[in-house]
């Protein structure tokens, strides 16, 4: 049958431009082509990883961020805490201060105070020694006979009114 | 209401159908022509022929160069509209029965006939080189969009050609073969290429469709011969000794192993050859078998049983087209896969040293 006999002249059409065929796309066109596929696969490739990449970094600047704020927040916390502990010691301080002050200014006090007692003690004593000598006179002017015995009786006066104040 | 619509056009194509088989077995009656011959026809259509057959024409034929060298050795060229109809031009006529029968055959000094060195650019040559430039037009059109764009992605039609490219390169020859991918790639996808548009060139009825060419033996065994040699040309000293002398027990490896092999190398591409032919040889076969049963039980029952054939013959004629619209792609990606395995199969990598000095 004809159609299972390969027929020479078509065999030879089809050598020659499968050949030519063959030729012109091997040289000028596959090889770009896969080339060219190639980069273009590369390069998309590339696009993806460099995306991630960014995300990346995307993500880590915000982690970054967020460490900062938080030290940030840290730092305030303590500079907040030292004043407040400084502000306590400064009052603390004060006090002590205020409290050594007054201190000091009542033991002054209390010495002049104890300097004036003793002042107007030794005067009351010159005072109250006045007194009995002219209670005294007048006692000798009246009773001039017993002088000794006179005498012992001031003093022992005297005395009293000393323990009395 | 859609269905309505849908029914009466339905309606309508089937009793056009109907009608224009009616109106062309009067037509037929009329003349007296002869009865219809199915397996003239089919094997018409499936054949080779020196014209291209336009549509609704019988007489017309679009005219080819019809090249052939006598026994004298003198170059004829001449139109195939010469010797259409029984003409007879040079010496040269058609003939109609005998050995040589649908062939140039020319009558020499005894006169005896006899067939001419025919190398006649017949339907089938013209349609494989139509088939190569739309080839070459459409892998330049993926080409120009690189060497222009570069690295835009591609749009229409030039993006399905690079899918396919993809598909095979990347997807089944790469894959596959490796490192060696980039050397025998082009071969590869040529053939790809070039299969697939003759096999859906084959499936157009009209110009410059309608040549059976992927259907034809011619055709096939030039591809498989062309992945033959570059199989065994490229075979190295491993693929050589697999052959003659197999790692299998002595008493295997003579005779019967070399035998064997050597018997294989032709079997590769003998079953290439065929499984493609006969993969789209049958698939017109059966789509002209459907239109021809309208006129085979026309004639064995009358007009009316042919005029109700002809609704479920095309029907089936477009299942059968749509089918072989996948065999198409199939039969070319069957093709090329397997030509990629044989090639890779010749070059077997059982030291590594040898294995980078093929590559390089």
């Amino acid at each position: 049958m004809e159609l299972f006999k390969p027929e020479y002249g078509l065999v030879f059409w089809m050598f020659l431009a499968f050949a030519c065929l063959y030729f012109i796309l091997a040289k000028w066109a596959w090889p770009f082509i896969i080339k060219s596929m190639e980069e273009r696969a590369d390069l998309i490739d590339k696009g993806v990883a460099y995306a991630q990449e960014a995300k990346a970094h995307l993500d880590n600047a915000k982690a970054e961020a967020n460490q900062v704020i938080a030290e940030a927040r840290k730092q305030q916390a303590d500079i907040l805490r030292d004043a407040a502990k400084m502000k306590s010691t400064l009052i603390e301080e004060a006090k002590a201060a205020a409290a050594e002050e007054a201190k000091k200014v009542t033991e002054a006090a209390q010495v002049a105070i104890d300097q004036a007692r003793k002042e107007s003690e030794k005067q009351l004593r010159r005072e109250v020694s006045a007194f009995a000598l002219q209670i005294a006179e007048q006692v000798v002017r009246q009773n001039m006979a017993n002088d000794n015995a006179q005498r012992a009786l001031v003093e022992k006066l005297l005395n009293e009114v000393e323990t009395k104040n | 209401m859609k269905k309505v619509i849908t029914a009466i056009l339905a309606f309508v194509v089937v009793a056009l159908m109907a009608f224009g088989y009616w109106d062309a077995m009067k037509h037929r009656e009329h003349i007296g022509e002869k009865p219809f011959d199915p397996k003239e026809t089919i094997f018409e259509h499936l054949g080779d022929a020196y014209g291209w057959e336009v549509p609704f024409n019988h007489n017309m034929r679009i005219p080819l160069p019809i090249i052939v060298v006598d026994d004298q050795n003198s170059l004829h060229c001449f139109l195939s509209s010469n010797v259409a109809h029984g003409a007879s031009h040079d010496g040269f006529y058609i003939a109609q029965s005998g050995d040589h029968k649908g062939k140039v055959v020319g009558t020499d000094a005894n006169g005896k006939e006899y067939r001419p060195l025919d190398f006649s650019i017949t339907k089938n040559a013209a349609g494989i080189f139509i088939s190569a430039i739309l080839v070459v037009l459409m892998v330049m059109s993926i080409r120009n969009w690189y060497k222009k764009h570069q690295m835009k992605a591609p749009r229409k039609f030039t993006a399905a050609l690079e899918m396919i490219v993809e598909f095979v390169y990347h997807d089944t020859i790469r894959p596959i073969m490796g490192k060696e991918a980039p050397k025998y790639g082009p071969y590869l996808l040529t053939c790809f290429f070039f299969i697939l548009t003759m096999n859906l060139l084959g499936l157009i009825v009209i110009f410059p469709g309608g040549a059976n060419l992927t259907g034809n033996l011619a055709v096939t065994m030039v591809l498989a011969v062309a992945t033959f040699l570059v199989t065994n040309l490229t075979g190295n000293k491993e693929y050589w000794k697999e052959i003659f002398w197999p790692d299998v027990p002595v008493a295997l490896k003579l005779p019967l192993m070399p035998v064997i092999e050597i018997f294989g190398i032709f079997t590769k591409p003998i079953a290439l050859m065929i499984r493609l032919f006969a993969n789209m040889m049958g698939g017109h076969m059966v789509v002209i078998v459907f239109v021809s049963l309208i006129f085979i039980f026309g004639g064995l029952f009358g007009v009316a049983v042919g005029a109700a054939t002809s609704v479920f013959s095309l029907a089936f004629s477009l299942f059968m087209l749509l089918l072989d619209t996948l065999v198409s792609f199939i039969q070319a990606y069957v093709f090329t896969i397997l030509s990629t395995m044989f090639i890779f199969m010749a070059h077997p990598q059982h030291h590594g040293a040898e294995h980078e000095q093929i590559t390089e």
